[in-house]
């Protein structure tokens, strides 16, 4: 199999390294070989993050570069539209409509974007937008935005949801198992 | 078994196959996690040291007892070992030793771009760089054996990729050792004039077998294609991409050793082809071997050049002509930079400087990012310490026009490292210099590692905790206080009062790091838009909870802890 490739975007703090881990380790247990790069230290603090996932029978690099990405998972609106040049032509975005400030904005030294979700379909990209921050507080936390929208993008692989929460059941540690499987469950069938 | 670990995390676990009984570090992005993962075996000793210097004297004492001994640091924290480190070549080991240098190409969390090979070259220490997760994990292993063997201390080097990207790794068991003997040699381990002389003639020696070593190697690897039209030699993560971009269309070297480099292999492989790139990041290291063993049909640097990673992007375009289709925004993205998070302790300590025009010598950790706007409060930062010497050469030089307007920031774990000299160069030499201790009771950037200040060790066990008050008396400074950062008008007072005084004085802004788990938060603040004017006197904190949404402030709930430096700002009493 040809090597596919997912990046998962967002603003530092939000999550990007459990998705990863979880991506990963399902990739894994369905025979795959698999990198997945991070991101730490001073990018972690409430910059933009990248991280990489990419698997298949043989992946050399573990890092994606414009015009690589099968699918973009973001955690944030702008932040999937800094990337979507690393997305191959049609590639697929899954993308939470929720918007956070950069600093710039902040500042007023510069203004957040208006219609991202229909620009980003006008280049070409399959976008489909939801409010995972929504989702997350409905499975009871803010912080299982990330697993919200891995629930969503799970819809898009082949495995069962089984396979996906075995996998969840190695990356979160017990206390935060049936929060995280409520949030994958709103994602997916959302 | 097999297991998805980071290249971090698959070194830890070949420093625990490996036996490895001993490990002293210092955290530095991309290194951290080497030591985090293996602390967490319990067969292996380890333990945060203040600095790389004492990390890796401690790891060097371990292997002269006989233990098989690590330690760990970032790129700059190997200049801050430096000392040991070229020494330690001469008097080589009892048991293994291995040392961990993780460079930061691309500067994802860095200061500077450097090569660490240089040190491994200037040292004659022999230097090993693995590609994935799975050959840090066996590189480690074979390092402990290898240092053994040729007696001396091993360097393995990391890069960010290779340090934080997971890929698959085959565990096995652990190998466990008894201690070696240890027996006095003091011609071995004495290192002044008349001994350090032989272990010189040693040091070469060792060397010469060494690159002999590397000739045949299985660290060193050619993989020949038949539909090859050109070679490539490369190393480290870069061998990755040069199979991501090339695939069969080049014939490849890989070096799994750095230093020493290999002769006879580089020549014979360089023969087979009428051009040979070396795909390396950073400086020309192996480039510029290739010509001094008299291989000249290599290009390199004039293609790469020096900065920055080289993705199989970059790889695939100068050597193929090749680039991938795709499409951009028609759209101004605004940059994200990091930020102080909300609730961040630095930012009312920084907020008061700048709002005082005072000038400031920074230093390294998350406060750095008080350079960035909204505060654009730090007018310089170098490394680690340079916060405290640096202020002090600065107002001796200028004198009393800057005494009383110029500080310098230093946090708890980077005064522990080297931030205490500096004071003591204050008192010794009678500076009267002001000097603010961020004490977040935790070394932040790196991600929440103890340090000597928090009362506990890297296990998580209670320790001894530095007195920073006792310390900075003791030193010989006189004025000493301590601050909270999320009251302004308190910390705003200190800071005049100590600018003014005609001694040196050390403010210590106390405040735990918002992220730590034990730390309890206040509800989340809410602005009332009936007081709210849009006066964005708020928004001069630079705090990523507060934005404006139709001319009036508004307060993320998701982020807001409720520190409370806002409400104390807004002068109109809009947030409640």
């Amino acid at each position: 199999m040809e090597t596919k490739s997912v990046m998962i975007v967002g603003v530092g703090g939000q999550g990007s390294l459990l998705a990863s881990r979880l991506l990963g380790n399902v990739l894994l247990a369905q025979g795959y070989d698999v990198k997945v790069s991070e991101v730490h230290g001073m990018s972690q603090r409430g910059g933009s993050v990248v991280t990489y996932v990419r698997f298949g029978d043989k992946v050399y690099s573990p890092v994606i570069d414009k015009g690589e990405a099968d699918y973009i998972i973001s955690f944030e609106l702008l932040e999937a539209a800094r990337y979507v040049e690393y997305l191959k032509p049609h590639g697929h975005i899954v993308v939470n409509t929720q918007q956070i400030d950069p600093m710039p904005v902040i500042t007023g030294n510069a203004v957040y974007p208006e219609n991202l979700v229909e620009k980003m379909k006008a280049s070409g990209a399959e976008v489909e937008a939801f409010d995972a921050l929504a989702v997350a507080e409905e499975a009871g936390s803010s912080k299982a935005v990330n697993i919200a929208l891995l629930g969503r993008l799970s819809k898009k692989f082949e495995f069962t949801e089984e396979q996906w929460l075995d996998a969840l059941e190695k990356c979160v540690p017990p206390k935060f198992l049936e929060l995280n499987k409520k949030a994958f469950a709103l994602g997916r069938n959302s | 078994m097999k297991k998805l670990l980071l290249g971090n995390a698959a070194f830890a676990r070949g420093l625990y196959e490996g036996g490895c009984k001993f490990i002293s570090s210092y955290p530095g992005t991309p290194s951290t996690e080497i030591t985090e993962e293996a602390a967490k075996y319990d067969e292996i000793y380890a333990e945060w040291a203040p600095n790389e210097k004492v990390a890796m004297e401690a790891a060097i004492g371990a292997s002269i007892a006989g233990a098989r001994s690590f330690c760990g640091m970032k790129h700059v924290g190997l200049n801050v070992a430096a000392d040991p480190l070229y020494t330690a070549g001469y008097t080589g080991v009892n048991a293994g030793m291995v040392i961990a240098v993780a460079d930061d190409q691309g500067m994802h969390s860095s200061q500077n771009e450097q090569d660490s090979r240089h040190h491994a070259i200037a040292s004659k220490v022999p230097m090993l760089e693995p590609s994935d997760s799975t050959e840090c994990k066996e590189f480690v292993k074979l390092a402990f054996e290898l240092s053994e063997q040729y007696d001396a201390p091993f360097i393995v080097r990391m890069s960010t990729r290779v340090a934080h990207s997971q890929s698959i790794v085959e565990l096995e068991d652990r190998q466990e050792l008894e201690l070696k003997p240890y027996e006095k040699t003091p011609q071995k381990f004495v290192m002044m004039p008349a001994y350090a002389k032989g272990r010189h003639v040693f040091v070469e020696e060792r060397t010469k077998k060494l690159t002999e070593y590397a000739e045949t190697s299985p660290l060193n690897r050619v993989e020949i294609s038949d539909k090859a039209e050109f070679g490539v030699i490369t190393n480290g993560a870069a061998y990755q991409y040069v199979k991501e971009a090339l695939g069969d269309k080049a014939s490849v070297l890989k070096l799994g050793m750095v230093n020493p480099l290999p002769v006879k292999l580089i020549q014979d492989f360089a023969a087979k082809y009428e051009q040979v790139y070396v795909i390396e990041e950073l400086d020309g290291i192996i480039e510029e071997h290739c010509r001094n063993i008299g291989v000249n049909n290599v290009k390199g640097k004039e293609i790469f050049g020096y900065i920055g990673e080289l993705p199989q992007s970059v790889i695939a375009e100068k050597l193929l002509g090749e680039k991938k289709d795709f499409a951009a925004l028609d759209e101004n993205i605004p940059v994200r930079p990091p930020v102080m998070c909300a609730g961040c302790p630095h930012r009312g300590l920084f907020y008061c400087l700048k709002k005082l025009g005072v000038t400031v010598s920074g230093d390294i950790g998350c406060y750095t990012l008080g350079a960035a706007a909204p505060l654009n409060a730090i007018d310089t930062t170098i490394c680690m310490g340079a916060s405290i010497s640096g202020l002090h050469g600065f107002n001796k030089a200028r004198g009393a026009e800057s005494e009383h307007k110029t500080v310098a920031v230093i946090g708890d774990s980077t005064f522990m490292h080297s931030g205490m000299t500096g004071l003591v160069n204050i008192a010794y030499n009678n500076s009267n210099s002001t000097v603010i201790i961020l004490d977040n009771s935790i070394t932040g950037m790196t991600g929440h590692q103890q340090n000597p200040t928090t009362g506990k060790n890297l296990k998580g066990d209670p320790a001894a905790a530095v007195n920073l008050e006792e310390l900075c008396k003791a030193i010989g400074i006189k004025r000493v206080r301590v601050t909270d950062p999320y009251k302004l008008a308190e910390t705003e007072a200190a800071i005049k009062e100590e600018l003014v005084a005609d001694e040196a004085s050390v403010i210590i802004s106390r405040r735990p790091c918002a992220l730590l788990k034990y730390v309890k938060h206040n509800p989340p603040f809410k602005v009332n838009a009936d007081k709210c004017v849009g006066c964005k006197q708020c928004m001069k904190l630079g705090c990523p909870a507060i934005s404006m949404r139709d001319g009036k402030a508004v307060i993320d709930h998701t982020q807001c802890v409720g520190c409370g430096i806002c409400k104390e700002q807004c002068k109109l009493g809009a947030i409640e």
